[in-house]
């Protein structure tokens, strides 16, 4: 791994790229699969489901988890991406960044059971902001989260409903998740 | 891009794409019910019009309001610049205030960048069109047109040829769509009376012509400039009949446009004189669709400028153009 393989503007959080990586392509589409056969368990099926993935590397998981989760159930699962950059609290810490595509699967999320899909828990701030965007799109029967990892340090009473490994961190560890579809292999990898 | 817009040349090429896409993706949200966004709550902007303006003022308070911003609108008629309040003293006024974003409509070209460079306030300046020198955000919105109808939607506008028609003398919009549409890579072209063209029209990155028919041959758009009675104190050509013949455009001549070729019209438009009321409303004309537009790209601007414009932590990639974001929060 060199830095070049490293999106820009990444490097920094990343200064020592030879962390160890605790989850590989097999473990992420285990977890992955069990996330989607518990979220159908506690839904009891998948009539009113709808996931959503967060911007970035939330995105492709919930389109896996969905793909899974129309397998076991075979029936198509309605999937969709969620942008909460312009919901963020720290435009004027972080400033400006680009803005990804909001996708909302076409019969909406009134009344349904929305499943918010992220990669990585750690302040809660994302989901803080993702839920605000949610209400700004509708008004669903009620909200799940379901997280790759979770590294705690929570800055707000946030929990998620499914988690796929619990990593303890310390605050300037840094967690990387990789996944196909945006970096060109899946792994999560802890570093600093 | 610097802290402030003034000029289309403030804008590199990344730094535009990266405005029109961000426009790109205000404009979908814009399409559902709930069209606020809180993205700048908190933070005030004022809307500082020394000159008349409809669609410029509007379109900017919408774009503030829809990020949550508050919005105080300042014209110069019914306030103490009536009284003579020097451009000095109204900014001291509005940085007391605590303005965080500052855009200022003059008449006098440069009183954007003397209110952003003399130290008076500390928010962000954005030119909304001062005297005959440039107006930055009607070429965004321009280009975010142009981009639209002509790329897909994506990336710049290479190769594209666009027509400048009409008083390019008096024309802020003029110049600022010959900088930024050279920097996205289009071929532009102006056409005009010779004493409608301003001195030193020869250095600007752009072609210039006498023979509009010959120039809208396979053009890809049409650009039409109002002309600007208000501004002439002299006879710059001899009816308003002649000029309409040479230099207005009607529907033969739009015919000569390329296929899917546009017309656009920075508005107000002269019905009957620089544009015929048949083309205006044609099937060619976008001229409705630029305002709306306008409103997205201004969204774009404000939260771009704004977001860059405070807090240690933004400096490291405070600009238009970066593609950053956090591995873990």
């Amino acid at each position: 791994m060199t830095a070049a393989d490293m999106p820009p503007g990444r490097a920094s959080d990343f200064p020592d790229e030879a962390g160890s990586r605790v989850l590989d392509s097999d473990g992420i589409s285990r977890i992955l699969g069990r996330i989607a056969h518990e979220i159908l368990e506690r839904a009891h099926g998948a009539q009113d489901l709808v996931i959503l993935g967060i911007q970035t590397r939330g995105v492709p998981l919930a389109r896996r988890i969905a793909a899974r989760m129309a397998d076991i159930e075979g029936v198509p699962i309605p999937v969709g991406s969620l942008d909460i950059t312009m919901y963020r609290d720290d435009l004027s810490l972080r400033g400006a960044r680009p803005l990804h595509a909001t996708d909302v699967p076409v019969d909406g999320i009134d009344g349904r059971l929305v499943v918010l899909v992220d990669d990585v828990l750690f302040s809660g701030r994302t989901i803080r902001a993702a839920l605000d965007a949610l209400s700004d799109l509708g008004r669903p029967r009620a909200v799940q989260l379901a997280v790759l990892v979770d590294r705690g340090h929570r800055e707000l009473p946030l929990r998620a409903d499914y988690v796929g490994k619990n990593i303890p961190t310390s605050r300037d560890q840094a967690v990387r998740v990789r996944v196909v579809e945006v970096d060109g292999l899946d792994e999560v990898v802890v570093s600093g | 891009m610097s802290t402030h817009l003034l000029s289309a040349a403030d804008l590199t090429r990344d730094e535009a794409v990266a405005i029109l896409d961000t426009a790109a993706e205000l404009a979908r949200i814009s399409g559902r019910t709930v069209k606020k966004l809180p993205t700048l709550r908190g933070r005030t902007v004022v809307n500082l019009f020394f000159e008349d303006s409809t669609r410029t003022r509007i379109s900017f308070e919408a774009a503030a309001k829809r990020l949550s911003a508050d919005v105080i609108t300042f014209s110069a008629k019914g306030s103490s610049v009536s009284k003579g309040e020097s451009l000095k003293d109204t900014a001291l006024t509005l940085e007391a205030m605590g303005a965080d974003a500052v855009i200022v409509r003059h008449g006098a070209s440069g009183a954007p960048h003397r209110l952003a460079h003399s130290g008076w306030i500390d928010g962000v300046v954005v030119n909304a069109g001062d005297g005959t020198h440039e107006h930055p955000t009607q070429a965004l919105l321009d280009a975010y047109t142009l981009r639209h109808h002509l790329a897909d939607g994506e990336g710049a506008l290479d190769g594209r040829r666009v027509v400048i028609v009409g008083d390019v003398l008096h024309s802020r919009v003029a110049r600022s769509n010959v900088l930024l549409l050279r920097t996205l890579g289009a071929q532009v072209t102006l056409v005009a009376p010779p004493t409608l063209l301003p001195v030193g029209v020869e250095a600007w990155p752009c072609e210039i012509s006498y023979d509009f028919d010959a120039a809208l041959a396979g053009a890809d758009a049409v650009m039409m400039l109002r002309v600007q009675a208000e501004r002439m104190n002299a006879a710059y050509f001899p009816s308003t009949n002649e000029y309409s013949r040479r230099y207005g455009l009607d529907v033969r001549r739009a015919s000569l446009l390329a296929d899917g070729g546009i017309v656009m019209h920075p508005g107000p438009m002269n019905r009957g004189m620089e544009i015929s009321a048949e083309v205006a409303d044609g099937p060619r004309s976008v001229i409705v669709e630029q305002v709306t537009n306008g409103v997205h790209v201004r969204m774009a601007v404000l939260y771009r400028l704004l977001g860059a414009a405070e807090g240690p932590g933004a400096s490291a990639e405070p600009t238009l153009s970066g593609s950053f974001e956090e591995a873990a929060s």
